[in-house]
C-alpha cells in the first residue's frame, strides 16, 4: 500500500475549498439578471381549489410574472413520475395518480405548491404571494396509512380505489402457513417504523437559465443525479428536449436519498426561465423543505418469527401497511417493496418467509427512499423480532443469533436475494470482544447504584448496495438500467481525468477515486482529477445512493482504466522496439520483460498524443478510454452493532453511553472516510430511535415543521463511536466492494431499541423513545416489572 | 432604505439595504462571500456563524443594520493568506466535515469556544458547546476530534 493508494487514510482533496468557504453550492451561484421564483403552497392538506385570484399581487412591486396550475396545464407538460413499475398480486399494476409539478384543481398536501410568482428580487416575491387569494373547499383528510383503506376514508385520487396503489407480496403463503403451524414458538410484534425528514443541512435549490439564441437550458440543482433529473425532465416531462438542456449538480450539500427524485420546483424554473427569458432561481427554505422534501419510512408493520423446538426458526411472516403520501415519488414504489422485503431473512437461514405489503395514498409529503431505503425497515423487523424471541425463549441473544446464521455462502435466500460471501460469526464475535459485552452485568450492577436502568442490544444486521444487475432490475420493474459509467482521460502531460457518472455529495469521490487511479497508474494523487456533476462534461450516469459508487461506480472506473493499460501497453511495444505481450506496467512504468528498457507512464502519454513514434493507422493517437459496468449481482454489507445505554426511570431521558460497530464492507479504499460514513449513518438511526419524528395532527399539518419541533440529532446525543470492520470480499466487482453509506443508519435503530426494551423490561414502545415514551412505557409496565 | 458601513475581514465596505435585509443576505448577495450558509430559518443550525467583533454571531438571525460599524469576519476571512488557520487544518486533518455545508459555521463556532472556554476542550464541552451547530453528515465523532485538536493548535 503507497501513502495515496488503496487503503491508505487520504486527507480528502475536496476539503480545501469546504474549509474555506470557497465551495460552490447550488444556492452560491449567481447569473446575471436572474429573478427569483417564490411557490405558493397549499395550507390544507386535502382541498379543491375553486378560485385563484392573482389580480391584486400582480400589481406588486417586482413582480415580473404569476401562473397557477392551470397555466402550466395549458402548456401540455407531462407530470412528474415514478420510475419503477410495482404489480399487485393479481399482476395489475400499480395505480399511480398524476403528479403536476403545479396542482391544478385541488392540492393533495399541506406544502402542494399550486401558483409561482416570478419577481426581481425574492422579497418581492414573497410579499406578491402574500396577495394571492385562494378560495379553497377544504376536503377530509387520510393521514394515517392504517386508515388509508377503510371504507370510510376519503379518496384522493380517482385512479387508486381505497387509495390502495398495489398490494404486492413475496413468498407463497399456504406453504408459509404450513411452516408456521409446525413452529412450537412464535414470536409476534407489531410497530410502526416512524416517518423521518431526511434534512440534509443544505436546503433543496434550482437555478434555471434558457439562452435563446441556442435554444439551450441550462439548470444548476441540488441532484445526486443530474442525469436522470435530466432525462425525466426531458422524456417524461418535456420541458426541454434532452440535448437541448444541460443539468449542473455542483457542490451539493448532502442528500440521503432525498435529493434523487425529481421535484416539482425544478422542472417549474426551467418551463419559466423561457417564459420570462431570464434566469429564475428558487432555494427552499428549511420550512418549506419539511413539506416538499420527500420523507423516509413510515411503516406499520406486524411480524411473527416461527421456531422449532431446537431454537432453529422455521418461518416468518410479515404484513407492512407503507405510506407513499399525496403522491408517488421518483422511486417510491421500490422502497417497500423490493429494497425492503427482499432483506427480510436477514443473516439468517429462514426456510419460509411470506410478506405483504400494501401501500397507501394519504395526505401527506410524499415518501421515497432515505438512506437505507427499505434496508433499516427490514433491519428493524428482523432485529427486533430476534432480540425479543430471544427473550421470550430465555436465551442469550448472541447464541440465538448464532443459532440460525448463514454459514455457506453461496446462500440463496427464500426473499430473492443471493448472499454471496460474509462472515456473520467474526463480526458478531469481534463487536462483542471489543464492546466488552462479559463487563456489561458489572456495568448494569454500577448503574442500578446510581439509580439507572442499563441496557444492551444488538443488531446484526445485512443490507444490499448496488442494486443490479440491469436486466434483474428490469425484470422487477425499474425504468432504467443500474450500470455506471466512467471515462479515463490522460492529458499529454501524463495527468488524469476521471469522469464518472457518480455523484459526491459528502463521499468524498474525488479523494477515493483518485487513490484508485493513482494506485493503478503510479501517479502522484495529486495529478488526478475527478469530474462529475455536469451532464455536457459526463455523458451519462446514474448517480450516487444506495452505497452504490464504490461498488459500481469504482468499478467502472477499473474498466476504462483496463483500456487505458491495455492501449498504452501496445503504444509502448513500438517505443520500446519489443513485443506487446512483454511489456510489464508496474509503478508507473512500462517496461520490458526481462531488460532495463522502460517507459515513464507521463512520457507514454506525450508519445500517445504526439504520434511519432508507432503507426497511427493500426492504433489510434491519444490516450482517453470509457467504459460502463453493469454488476453481475447485489453486493451484500454486514456486520454487527451493539448499543448500551442508561434509562433514568424518573425521566425517561436514554443516555447512549457506549456504542460498538463492527461492519464488512469487503475491500476499503480510504478508512477514514469509511469510519466517518459509518459515525454518520449511526447518527442517523440512532435520531430515528431516539428523537426524529414527522408527526401529523389529525387535519394534516406537520407539527414537527421545522428544527423547533424536528428533534435533530446534536452533538451531545453521542458517545464516541468504536468502529472497526471485518473482511469478506465481495466477488461480484473487481474491487471487492460492498459499500457503507448505508449501514449506520441500518443497524442503528434495532440496537437502540433492543437495548432499551432490555433496559425497561417491556417491548411495549414505539420509535421515537423519547423520554416521555419512555417515561409512559415504564409506567405501564410498572406491576408486571414488580412481579 | 437603510445606511450600513461595515468592516468585512479587513475591508470596509458600505451599502443602502432593505431594513428587512439580514446580515447573510448582506454578505451572500452584496458582498458575494458565500462561505457562510443558510441552513434553515429557525437559527437552529448553526451553517451561518459568523463573527462580529470576535464574537460567535448567527448571521441569519441579524439585520445588517443592527452590525453597522462592526468588525466582522467571515469563513473567507480566517487564514493568513496560504496559510490555513489551525482550525480549518484541524478540520481537514480529523475528517471533521463530509459535505461541507455546515463546516463554516461549526469551524467559526469552534474559533469562538476556544475564545471563551480555552484550549483544552474535554469531549464533554465540546459537545455541549456545539448546541446551536447541526451535522447531518459526520454524527460529530470527527467534528468534536477536529475541534479538540484545532484547540490546541490554536495555542501554539
Amino acid at each position: 500500500m503507497t501513502a495515496t493508494g488503496i487503503g491508505a487514510p487520504v486527507r480528502r482533496k475536496e476539503d480545501h475549498r469546504f474549509i474555506t468557504g470557497k465551495g460552490h453550492y447550488t444556492d452560491d451561484h449567481a447569473r446575471p439578471d436572474q429573478a427569483f421564483a417564490h411557490f405558493v403552497r397549499s395550507p390544507h392538506a386535502h382541498a379543491k381549489l375553486k378560485k385563484i385570484d392573482t389580480s391584486a399581487a400582480a400589481t406588486m412591486p417586482g413582480v415580473i410574472a404569476i401562473w397557477t396550475g392551470e397555466d402550466f396545464a395549458s402548456d401540455k407538460l407531462g407530470p412528474l413520475i415514478c420510475g419503477w413499475m410495482v404489480n399487485s398480486r393479481d399482476g395489475s399494476p400499480m395505480k399511480m395518480a398524476p403528479h403536476p409539478a403545479l396542482a391544478a384543481g385541488k392540492v393533495s398536501h399541506v406544502g402542494d405548491a399550486y401558483a409561482v410568482v416570478i419577481a426581481e428580487t425574492l422579497t418581492q416575491a414573497k410579499d406578491a404571494a402574500e396577495k394571492i387569494v385562494t378560495d379553497f373547499e377544504v376536503l377530509p383528510a387520510v393521514i394515517d396509512p392504517a386508515k388509508a383503506q377503510s371504507k370510510d376514508a376519503v379518496q384522493i385520487h380517482d385512479v387508486a380505489p381505497n387509495n390502495t396503489i398495489y398490494n404486492w407480496h413475496i413468498g407463497d403463503p399456504d406453504a408459509n402457513a404450513a411452516a408456521m403451524q409446525k413452529a412450537k414458538h412464535i414470536t409476534r410484534l407489531d410497530f410502526i417504523n416512524n416517518r423521518l425528514v431526511p434534512n440534509a443541512l443544505e436546503p433543496r435549490s434550482a437555478l434555471a437559465e434558457y439562452d435563446a439564441g441556442s435554444e439551450n437550458f441550462t439548470l444548476w440543482t441540488t441532484s445526486q443525479n443530474p442525469h436522470v433529473a435530466r432525462l425525466v425532465i426531458s422524456a417524461f416531462i418535456g420541458v426541454a428536449p434532452e440535448h437541448k438542456l444541460r443539468v449542473i449538480a455542483p457542490d451539493v450539500g448532502g442528500g440521503f436519498g432525498s435529493k434523487i427524485f425529481i421535484y416539482p420546483e425544478e422542472v417549474v424554473c426551467l418551463w419559466a426561465s423561457k417564459k420570462v427569458a431570464r434566469p429564475v432561481k428558487w432555494t427552499a427554505d428549511r420550512s418549506e423543505a419539511f413539506v416538499t422534501d420527500a420523507h423516509g419510512r413510515d411503516h406499520v408493520t406486524h411480524a411473527e418469527l416461527g421456531f422449532d423446538e431446537n431454537n432453529k426458526i422455521v418461518g416468518m411472516r410479515v404484513k407492512t401497511i407503507a405510506n407513499l403520501g399525496a403522491y408517488m415519488s421518483t422511486f417510491s414504489s421500490a422502497v417497500p417493496t423490493y429494497l425492503y422485503a427482499t432483506l427480510l431473512s436477514g443473516q439468517y437461514d429462514i426456510p419460509s418467509i411470506y410478506c405483504e405489503v400494501d401501500s397507501v395514498y394519504t395526505n401527506t409529503v410524499p415518501v421515497d427512499a432515505y438512506r437505507g431505503a427499505g434496508r433499516p425497515e427490514a433491519t428493524f423487523v428482523v432485529e427486533r423480532l430476534m432480540e425479543v424471541s430471544a427473550r421470550e425463549l430465555g436465551v442469550d441473544p448472541a447464541e440465538l443469533r448464532r443459532k440460525n446464521f448463514v454459514r455457506t455462502f453461496p446462500y440463496q435466500t427464500v426473499v430473492a436475494s443471493l448472499y454471496d460471501a460474509g462472515d456473520y460469526d467474526a463480526s458478531l464475535a469481534k463487536a462483542m470482544d471489543i464492546h466488552d459485552t462479559k463487563g456489561f452485568k458489572q456495568r448494569k450492577r454500577e448503574s442500578a447504584k446510581r439509580g439507572k436502568l442499563r441496557g444492551i442490544g444488538y443488531s446484526t444486521y445485512i443490507e444490499a448496495c448496488g442494486v443490479a444487475p440491469s436486466a434483474v432490475v428490469g425484470s422487477l420493474g425499474a425504468g432504467v438500467g443500474l450500470w455506471e459509467s466512467a471515462e479515463v482521460r490522460v492529458n499529454p502531460t501524463g495527468s488524469v481525468e476521471v469522469l464518472t457518472g457518480s455523484h459526491q455529495h459528502g463521499q468524498g469521490h474525488e479523494t477515493t477515486f483518485a487513490q484508485l487511479v493513482s494506485d493503478r497508474l503510479g501517479i502522484p494523487i495529486d495529478n488526478v482529477t475527478v469530474v462529475h456533476g455536469d451532464t455536457d462534461k459526463v455523458q451519462f450516469g446514474m448517480g450516487t445512493y444506495g452505497s452504490r459508487s464504490g461498488a459500481v461506480g469504482m468499478s467502472a472506473i477499473v474498466k476504462a482504466l483496463d483500456k487505458v493499460e491495455a492501449k498504452a501497453k501496445k503504444i509502448a511495444a513500438h517505443l520500446l522496439e519489443a513485443a506487446e505481450g512483454d511489456i510489464e506496467f508496474k509503478d508507473g512504468k512500462f517496461s520490458v520483460a526481462g531488460t532495463d528498457k522502460s517507459i515513464g507512464f507521463g512520457d507514454l502519454a506525450l508519445q500517445a498524443y504526439v504520434g511519432h513514434k508507432f503507426p497511427t493507422n493500426e492504433i489510434e493517437p491519444g490516450l482517453k478510454e470509457g467504459a460502463f459496468y453493469d454488476p453481475t449481482n447485489f453486493t451484500f454489507p454486514a456486520g454487527c452493532h451493539i448499543c448500551e445505554l442508561e434509562v433514568d426511570p424518573d425521566t425517561g431521558a436514554v443516555t447512549i453511553d457506549k456504542w460498538t460497530a463492527v461492519d464488512d464492507f469487503g475491500t476499503i479504499i480510504n478508512p477514514m472516510i469509511v469510519e466517518g460514513q459509518v459515525h454518520g449513518g449511526i447518527a442517523q438511526g440512532v435520531g430515528q430511535a431516539l428523537l426524529e419524528h414527522a408527526v401529523y395532527d389529525k387535519d394534516g399539518q406537520l407539527m414537527s415543521g421545522s428544527f423547533m419541533d424536528y428533534a435533530m440529532p446534536r452533538a451531545w446525543n453521542f458517545p464516541t463511536f468504536k468502529v472497526d470492520v471485518t473482511k469478506t470480499e465481495c466477488p461480484s466487482n473487481p474491487l471487492g466492494i460492498k459499500g457503507c453509506g448505508e449501514a449506520g443508519a441500518i443497524a442503528a435503530p434495532a440496537a437502540v431499541m433492543n437495548a432499551i426494551t432490555n433496559a425497561i423490561g417491556t417491548e411495549q414502545i414505539d420509535m421515537p423513545a423519547t423520554p416521555a415514551a419512555v417515561w409512559r412505557a415504564l409506567k405501564q409496565s410498572a406491576p408486571a416489572r414488580a412481579a | 432604505m437603510a445606511s450600513v458601513t461595515m468592516t468585512v475581514n479587513g475591508k470596509q465596505t458600505s451599502a443602502d439595504v432593505d431594513e428587512r435585509t439580514l446580515l447573510v443576505q448582506f454578505l451572500r448577495e452584496n458582498l458575494r462571500l458565500t462561505g457562510t450558509h443558510v441552513g434553515c430559518d429557525t437559527s437552529q443550525c448553526g451553517a451561518c456563524v459568523v463573527h462580529v467583533d470576535g464574537v460567535a454571531r448567527k448571521s441569519c438571525t441579524t439585520f445588517a443594520w443592527q452590525v453597522d460599524g462592526a468588525k466582522i469576519t467571515t469563513i473567507e476571512g480566517i487564514a493568513n493568506g496560504a496559510q490555513l488557520h489551525p482550525m480549518q487544518e484541524a478540520f481537514r486533518e480529523h475528517h471533521g466535515l463530509q459535505c461541507g455545508f455546515c463546516t463554516p459555521g461549526m469551524i467559526m463556532a469552534a474559533i469562538d469556544m476556544v475564545n471563551r472556554k480555552g484550549n483544552d476542550l474535554d469531549d464533554k464541552t465540546i459537545r455541549h458547546e456545539l448546541d446551536g451547530n447541526l451535522c447531518r453528515c459526520t454524527g460529530y465523532h470527527n467534528i468534536v476530534k477536529a475541534i479538540a485538536a484545532g484547540a490546541k493548535a490554536m495555542a501554539k
